[in-house]
């Protein structure tokens, strides 16, 4: 049994964990839920060792211990998936999976390449990974890099005798259905070594795969249930304080686009490396969903559309122009806003406060021939943490200490201030907790109000449908199928799926 | 609750204790190093050499180095005598053009060191390496290795006039020092050098020319070396192709001792006057407690490396390049 007691953790500003007390029986699963910030992932690093606890002990089997790196963790059986990605992109596969851990393929001082490859290849099957193990990691996607985390973590079970702990930090938030299927069935599978401390914002997925769940709020544990009894209601009323909306996608606001305005006119547009040609309009007001499989192309039309990639034929019109030079700066003051999927290498900097990350791509505006007004940046900051509820200690703090989920919150708040008239969403509700999902909601129905055109690949196929005016399915970059959406007559996730695979 | 002080804000003042402590350790061993004299004696060697390292942190806070500065100060020092000279040997009337002319002659010299940088996509390390030579052999060909003299006394006076016991640079120098700390703090494109050593992609990505953004670094770099060589020139009355020499390793030093992370994103200006009075304090304080040269250099050594040690936090980079 592994147990914590009474921990407690402070950061400047901020209380994160208020005396938690905490137990994993053997072969447990256990589920960690709150809000964005609430202190989960805080938590996961102090079991892993890579952060001390101000006060309270860790004990195994009734035994203090005392981690100070997360290399004694491991020794002690204790794996984790970060939430953020933590592999290193220019080495390969195998390198990640084995990092520090070298040791047994290493004779007289050179690591024998061959038996590596070897057990990498083992433990990518078991998340059943089919790529070569001397693959640069930063080639692969990011639901396969995410794969490989969990394949880093599950080369525990050779490396050590006896119980494990794994640790998974959102694990689930950037795979397919289909993937997430598996990595149930992997952690059921293990069960009878490991026990895991499972963290999503998708509660649903929780009470499937936990025995026992807790609700962390503000830095307290408010509540344990038992998996099979509890309801996702409850538990969100608990972790966010109050009833949630039954609206939930705000589809009673979803008013009719301005057919008269096109905003975005993609024509016969050929991505690079993809055969078929793809067309389409965003109009005014208009929320258009992008909806496929991981793979599917989707992204490639984003990056296009944003200056990242030029496309190999065809032509972008932005309000009635034609895109001649493709690059992101010449994108953005065409008023094209894009918040990527990559949080952390394009969407926040790290080591740069809140008010300088959301003004970032508007420095125009927040400038008098090239010297700032910093006084209008502040309170620009302070008026969208208030909008959607960020949980910083002020907007002086530094974006790479906050919690994923209100990394994304600033993310969303510097796109959306810049008045940007084509905004396109990778992913937006990626990490957020229920609350700060209806913020986003709403805002997305604020924007269609003032006119803006969105284009949107939205987590959940409920989230596309829910909504989006107009439903796009790409299947290997091409456009499948075109639905409508209006509300009252929405198709039905099934309906998709069919035109998906 | 007690105030909570982080490892962070302790980081963040490392620098200056260690210029204290440093301060306070020289005094100990010879109260002469605790004048009004002394003092000026520093900040005389040390003028100069802020201005370059000033120059310098702009890029390195981007994450890139420059490398080229000795070049470029034996260009514009050379420059700027000539001009003085040829222009009838007094900053007051057109041979003040000559001011002006060096900070142009920086200006180009930083521009082509970041075109070839952005546009043939060089290194920055080598770019500016090479162009450094360049530099170097450029004003060897102009002088034909002769030193040039300069006795203008309006000029001279940067030196010989004290206000409460400074001479008149250092109060030139802490003026363009709080130039930079505007162009820093205050400046669009002071904060987009912070992003782009924060994260390329994301300032990419966030619509910025990075391009653009990293020659403009260099330009300014340039401007700083050029008023860095100005004053050299005023401090000993002589211009010369060895005027630039010694820059690039006190200009590096000071910069990284000062707190400014090689990486780029972080530290800045008033980091690198730190840095610049930690080297120029433990160079002066060897001579005053009397150690000998062959000594000096060693020590100098160490303890910038132990400077360094100290204001670092280590655990913060996952490998040391
Ligand atoms: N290194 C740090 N320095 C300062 N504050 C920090 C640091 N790490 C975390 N925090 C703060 O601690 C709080 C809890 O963060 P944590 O990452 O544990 O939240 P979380 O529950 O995982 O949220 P999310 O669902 O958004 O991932 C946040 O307010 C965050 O800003
Ligand atoms: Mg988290």
């Amino acid at each position: 049994m592994f147990e914590l007691k009474n921990v407690e953790k402070r950061y400047p500003g901020v209380h994160v964990l208020k005396g938690v007390d905490f137990h994993i029986n053997d072969g447990e699963i256990v589920g960690l839920v709150g809000e964005n910030g609430a202190g989960k992932s805080t938590l996961m690093k102090i079991i892993y060792g890579a952060v001390q606890p101000d006060a309270g002990t860790v004990l195994i089997d009734g035994k203090p211990v005392h981690f100070r790196h997360p290399r004694d963790a491991m020794r002690a059986g204790i794996g984790m998936v970060y939430q953020e990605q933590s592999l290193i992109p220019n080495l390969t596969v195998m390198e990640n999976i084995f990092l520090g851990f070298e040791a047994p393929f290493v004779r007289m001082g050179a690591i024998n390449w061959r038996k590596m490859a070897k057990a990498a290849r083992h433990q990518l099957g078991k998340v059943k990974l089919d790529i070569d193990p001397a693959t640069i990691t930063s080639r692969l996607t990011f639901a396969q890099r995410q794969l490989v985390e969990l394949a880093k973590v599950l080369a525990l079970e050779e490396r050590v005798e006896g119980k494990l702990v794994i640790l998974l930090d959102e694990p689930t938030s950037v795979l397919s259905r289909k993937e997430i299927d598996l990595l149930f069935d992997v952690v059921r599978e293990l069960r009878r070594r490991a026990s895991f401390i499972f963290v999503s914002h998708r509660l649903d997925e929780i009470l499937t795969l936990s025995d026992r769940v807790y609700v962390l709020k503000d830095g307290v544990i408010v509540d344990v249930v038992n998996g099979k009894e509890a309801r996702v209601e409850s538990i969100q009323k608990k972790m966010v304080g109050r009833d949630i909306n039954e609206e939930y996608y705000r589809e009673d606001r979803q008013l009719d686009y301005r057919d008269d305005k096109i905003l975005l006119e993609l024509d016969r547009v050929v991505c690079k490396g993809r055969p078929h040609e793809i067309s389409f309009k965003l109009h005014a007001g208009e929320v258009l969903a992008l909806v496929g499989v991981e793979g599917a192309g989707r992204e490639k039309i984003l990056r296009s559309i944003f200056g990242m990639t030029r496309p190999e034929k065809g032509s972008i019109r932005v309000e009635g122009e034609p895109m001649r030079a493709f690059s992101v700066s010449n994108s953005v003051a065409h008023g094209v806003g894009y918040i990527p999927r990559e949080r952390k290498i394009e969407g926040i900097a790290g080591g740069m406060n809140v008010y300088e990350n959301m003004t970032l791509s508007q420095l125009k505006d927040y400038s008098t021939g090239g010297v700032l007004k910093l006084g209008a940046e502040h309170e620009l900051a302070r008026d969208w943490i208030r909008k959607l509820s960020i949980k910083v200690p002020s907007e002086n703090a530094d974006c790479g200490n906050l919690s994923g989920g209100n990394q994304q919150k600033v993310v969303l708040a510097k796109w959306r201030s810049s008045g940007s008239r084509i905004i396109m969403l990778d992913h937006p509700t990626r990490g957020l907790d229920i609350g700060a999902k209806e913020d986003v909601y709403d805002m997305v129905r604020e924007m269609s109000e003032k006119g803006v055109g969105v284009i949107l690949i939205a987590d959940t196929l409920e989230e596309a449908i829910g909504l989006s005016h107009t439903i796009a399915v790409v299947k290997d970059g091409e456009i499948k199928q075109w639905f409508n959406c209006q509300p009252g007559s929405k198709p039905s996730p099934y309906d998709l799926i069919r035109y998906m695979v | 609750m007690v105030p909570h002080i982080s490892a962070e804000t302790i980081r963040r003042w490392v620098p200056l204790f260690v210029l204290l402590g440093l301060v306070l350790f020289f005094t100990a061993l010879n109260p002469h190093f605790f004048s009004v004299r002394n003092f000026a004696r520093i900040a005389i060697s040390a003028t100069p050499a802020l201005m370059v390292a000033v120059g310098v942190t702009f890029v390195i806070l981007m994450g890139s180095i420059d490398l080229s500065m000795e070049g470029t100060i034996a260009v514009a020092a050379v420059m700027f005598a000539l001009i003085l000279n040829r222009l009838g040997g007094s900053v007051v009337g057109v041979g003040g053009l000559a001011i002006p002319g060096a900070l142009v002659v920086g200006a180009a010299l930083g521009a082509i060191n970041g075109l070839i940088h952005v546009k043939l996509k060089i290194p920055s390390f080598m770019a500016s390496l090479s162009l450094g030579f360049v530099g170097v052999g450029l004003s060897l060909l102009i002088t034909g290795g002769d030193r040039i003299l300069i006795d203008d006394p309006v000029f001279r006076s940067l030196l010989t006039v004290r206000f409460g016991g400074f001479p008149l640079m250092t109060y030139v120098a802490l003026f363009c020092l709080v130039v930079a700390w505007f162009i820093q703090a205050n400046t669009t494109i002071g904060r987009n050098f912070y992003a782009i050593g924060g994260g390329e992609e994301l300032a990419r990505g966030s619509g910025l020319n990075v391009g653009r953004l990293r020659i403009i670094a260099f330009v300014i770099a340039g401007v700083f070396y050029a008023l860095g060589a100005i004053l050299a020139v005023a401090r000993l009355g002589i211009a010369e192709t060895e005027t630039g020499r010694n820059f690039m390793f006190v200009s590096i030093t000071s910069v990284v001792v000062g707190g400014t992370a090689l990486a780029g994103g972080s530290g800045g200006v008033w980091n690198t006057l730190i840095g610049v009075l930690i080297v120029n304090v433990i160079g002066n304080g060897m001579v005053v407690i009397g150690l000998p040269d062959y000594f000096q250099d060693g020590m100098l050594g160490l303890l910038v490396i132990s400077a360094v040690y100290l204001s670092m936090d280590r655990r913060a980079f996952s490998f040391v390049k």
